[in-house]
């Protein structure tokens, strides 16, 4: 009998790249398949084909043995594949209960409510989630969006669930949730492809993995013949992976405390509640939290984007809340932003343009009131060589570089003007494994140089790592501090859902 | 005098009640459309010129929903199907209709026929106060309040009107549920456009029975700018349609009583009105109170790159 589902050969371009380039694998029925590679190895442009929302130029798709040519989702929909995007397709605006109806197979025009809600209750009650039919979806947290994905799939009885990062937003205890309710799926016969970066999990659930790289299926693994370590070498080959050593940081001075702040959102939500911070000279004090519990917006009023409806920002016993100061302390302050190609650069300018933006005014780079090209080209060419950046040719667009690269020109940007305070938000979010090593590295060395660091990620593992404290966040207040040299991956995800308090201070 | 000036507010108002109704169903699909101006001088036209030439009014109401319809498949083509820009396709459709029909209209200045009569509902028409204005009015009155049930029902009732409202809000979750995006959207702009017909065949063939070149007089644009007063929703759409006719109502009113204030100026009021209604409605949305669709105004590409 063959596979349930069989691809094979399939290629897809892009105007000027090539996202999947020759990728075979299959996915037999109750199995959990995990795809691995780093990002931008082209797993959601191929899952996107898999779900009809891509067409490939070439190769195949088959289902028992059958060729099938989807030419939407509703084809793959049919075929009962479904997926949860990582990038939820959920409408914020319409109700739990509209967004499940609409997924929905076989609703008759005019159906019926009481049947329709009576059917969807019952499976989240099977699933014992606490979800409120009639709540608008933008009032949950991003957790239980995800279960409304899920159980739009299940409602519809696809045979194929492709889960695109799922534990990015999750808790520890949340995922390992997520992992038994799969495992029952999986019992029933369901396939399972599970997409992910996390070694750890990736070794907890698989059957199979199989590891795509630049485009290419490298190898598919079936379970006992994997280790973590074979995993990352195949994932990484031979790329380097720059080496650094990290120093404890003794020191006890306070250069920005946070006391009591509050922040509110469009909606008039508090994003920030009453949010306390200590940050001392030259650590790197980590931020841990479920995405959406206020990291952005300590991000944001940290680096004079939001302003603070109550509470009090100090910088070494100054109050800078409302103060002229606080527009010159902000300005000192280094920001990594999340959303680095909406944010962190101008897309359309160039390197050399993207380099000098926060140090325009210098004179360094103008004569009079005209820019000093070779000025900039000089800077432009240091901080390439400085921070390893590959760029195109000189003068083209900064968007044309991969993600590392775009990141590092952020950072040599950022950091050209030697900050005493940096914020990074998600720093490594979408970076390969050698990028994401280099902005550590360079987060490491600035702490020896004495610069703090506010860390936000949403990996544990990389906060244990590079974190001299962390800090546990959850909506929107400091539930309290952890030393990572003396904690659990346990202590801190029940901290995160709020469920232990940590040590003050 | 209440009630005179109440029936004249409803005769007003009807005409832009259709056309924020169809406006409305443009843009729960995510589809600004500029073009309801000239959809309306296209539906007054054409239900004029087919009830002239045929003697049936029913025959004039269909030919204005289906040349509107027409019209309204070429800003449905260019943003739905080319993805172009929804601005400029819907201004290009007023000017394009104003054009048109003031060419194919100049023959048919001067012509009569006789337009919609009134038809009093027993009982109702009776009620006091309400009963004249509401329930003594012609058949495309009665037709309006219905539609206004109907087009409510179909998106808070239907999977049809589910579906519209999602591609408004984000039309890739609609997508991946297996809503055809396309077509949907097609005929979300025609229908639309096709109702917007119908409320400029009511000025040609019941407020005034007859053509008079650029009969609409702004009132396309109105409509625009309730769809915002109301929220997408049909029965606040007609209390800003009613809204904007009670003061058309009353200003004729205070010229037919001969004050001294300039006509014009009284001739300003429904439209210095929308200015308001527009700052007040904005202030509301800037707010964080927002009904406008997510997606309004973007056209959708499946394999876009985010």
């Amino acid at each position: 009998m063959p596979d349930f589902l069989q691809i094979e050969h399939i290629r897809k371009t892009f105007p000027g790249v090539i996202a999947l380039d020759d990728v075979s694998f299959s996915v037999t029925g109750g199995e959990i398949h995990t795809l691995l590679g780093e990002n931008g190895a082209g797993k959601s442009t191929l899952m996107n084909v898999l779900t009809g929302l891509y067409h490939p130029d070439r190769g195949e798709i088959r289902i028992d043995g059958q060729k099938v040519g989807f030419t939407s989702p509703r084809d793959s929909l049919s075929c009962g594949i479904g997926m949860v995007h990582q990038h939820f397709m959920l409408v914020p605006a319409h109700s739990v209960f509209e967004n499940i109806l609409l997924a929905l197979d076989n609703v008759p025009n005019l159906f019926n409510r009481k049947e329709y809600r009576a059917r969807i209750k019952q499976l989240i009650d099977q699933f014992g989630l606490d979800l409120d039919l009639d709540s608008p979806v933008w009032k949950l947290s991003i957790g239980a969006q995800q279960w409304i994905e899920l159980i739009k799939l299940l409602m519809r009885d696809c045979r194929l669930l492709i889960l695109d990062e799922p534990t990015a937003v999750l808790t520890p205890q949340e995922a390992d949730r997520l992992f038994s309710v799969l495992q029952q799926l999986k019992q029933q016969g369901k396939s399972i492809i599970f997409i992910s970066h996390k070694m750890r999990e990736v070794m907890q659930i698989s059957d199979r993995v199989t590891i795509l790289k630049k485009g290419h299926s490298i190898a598919t693994l079936e379970r006992g013949s994997f280790d973590e370590n074979r995993l990352a070498s195949l994932m990484i080959g031979t790329d380097q992976i720059p080496e650094w050593q990290k120093n404890l940081q003794m020191s006890e001075e306070i250069v920005l405390e946070i006391q009591g702040l509050s922040v509110r959102n469009d909606r008039g939500l508090s994003d920030l509640d009453s949010f306390d911070l200590k940050l001392k000279k030259g650590e790197i004090l980590g931020i841990a939290g479920v995405a959406g519990n206020g990291q952005k917006a300590l991000a944001e009023v940290l680096t004079g984007l939001k302003s603070a409806s109550q509470g009090r920002i100090m910088a070494k016993d100054k109050d800078i809340t409302h103060s002229d100061a606080k527009k010159a302390y902000i300005a000192g302050i280094a920001h990594i932003p999340e959303d680095r190609k909406s944010i962190g650069i101008a897309p359309d300018m160039s390197v050399d343009e993207n380099l000098i933006m926060k140090s325009f005014r210098n004179g360094a780079f103008s004569h009079w009131i005209f820019q000093d090209k070779k000025a900039i080209r000089r800077n432009a060419a240091e901080k390439i060589d400085q921070f390893a950046i590959k760029t195109g040719p000189d003068g083209s667009p900064v968007r044309y570089l991969s993600g590392g690269n775009i990141q590092k020109v952020i950072i040599a940007r950022e950091l050209s003007e030697k900050p005493a305070v940096l914020v990074a938000l998600y720093p490594t979010r979408g970076l390969d494994i050698g990028s994401a090593e280099y902005v550590h590295k360079v987060i490491a060395d600035g702490a020896d140089r004495g610069m703090s660091t506010i860390l936000i990620a949403e990996d544990l593992d990389e906060l244990l790592k590079l974190s001299d404290r962390i800090a546990v966040m959850f909506r929107g207040q400091l539930v309290g501090y952890v030393d990572p040299r003396n904690t659990t991956r346990e202590e801190i995800g029940l901290m995160m859902s709020g469920e232990k308090q940590g040590v003050a201070g | 005098m209440l009630e005179i000036l109440l029936d004249a507010t409803v005769r007003a108002g009807t005409p832009i009640l259709f056309a924020t109704l169809g406006a409305i169903i443009n843009e729960r699909a995510g589809i600004i459309n500029l073009g309801i101006e000239g959809l309306m001088l296209i539906g007054a036209v054409a239900g004029f010129a087919a009830t002239h030439a045929s003697g049936s009014l029913l025959i004039g109401v269909i030919a204005a929903f289906v040349l509107a319809f027409l019209a309204g498949s070429i800003h449905a083509l260019i943003t739905v199907q080319l993805r172009g820009n929804q601005i400029v396709s819907g201004l290009a459709l007023t000017m394009f209709g104003i054009g048109m029909t003031a060419l194919f209209g100049k023959e048919m200045v001067g012509l009569t026929i006789t337009g919609f009569e009134r038809i009093a509902i027993p009982g109702l028409s009776l009620l006091p106060v309400i009963g004249k204005p509401f329930f003594n009015q012609d058949l495309l009155i009665y037709f309006s309040f219905v539609l206004v049930a109907l087009i409510w029902l179909f998106f808070y009732r239907t999977r049809w009107g589910l579906a519209v409202r999602t591609l408004g809000e984000n039309p890739a979750a609609a997508d991946t549920c297996g809503v055809p995006v396309n077509l949907y959207r097609f005929l979300a702009v025609t229908i639309g456009s096709g109702i917007v017909g119908i409320g400029g065949a009511y000025l040609s063939l019941a407020s005034t029975p007859m053509w008079i070149e650029n009969m609409s007089g702004g009132r396309g644009w109105i409509a625009v700018a309730l769809v915002i007063f109301a929220g997408w929703s049909s029965p606040r759409a007609m209390l800003g349609a009613y809204l904007f006719g009670g003061i058309t109502a009353m200003q004729l009113r205070f010229q037919a009583m001969g004050t001294t204030i300039s006509a014009h100026i009284l001739q300003m009021l429904p439209y210095a009105f929308t200015i308001l209604v527009l700052v007040i409605s904005t202030m509301r949305l800037a707010k964080g109170a927002s009904q406008q669709p997510e997606s309004l105004g973007q056209p959708y590409d499946r394999e876009d790159r985010k």
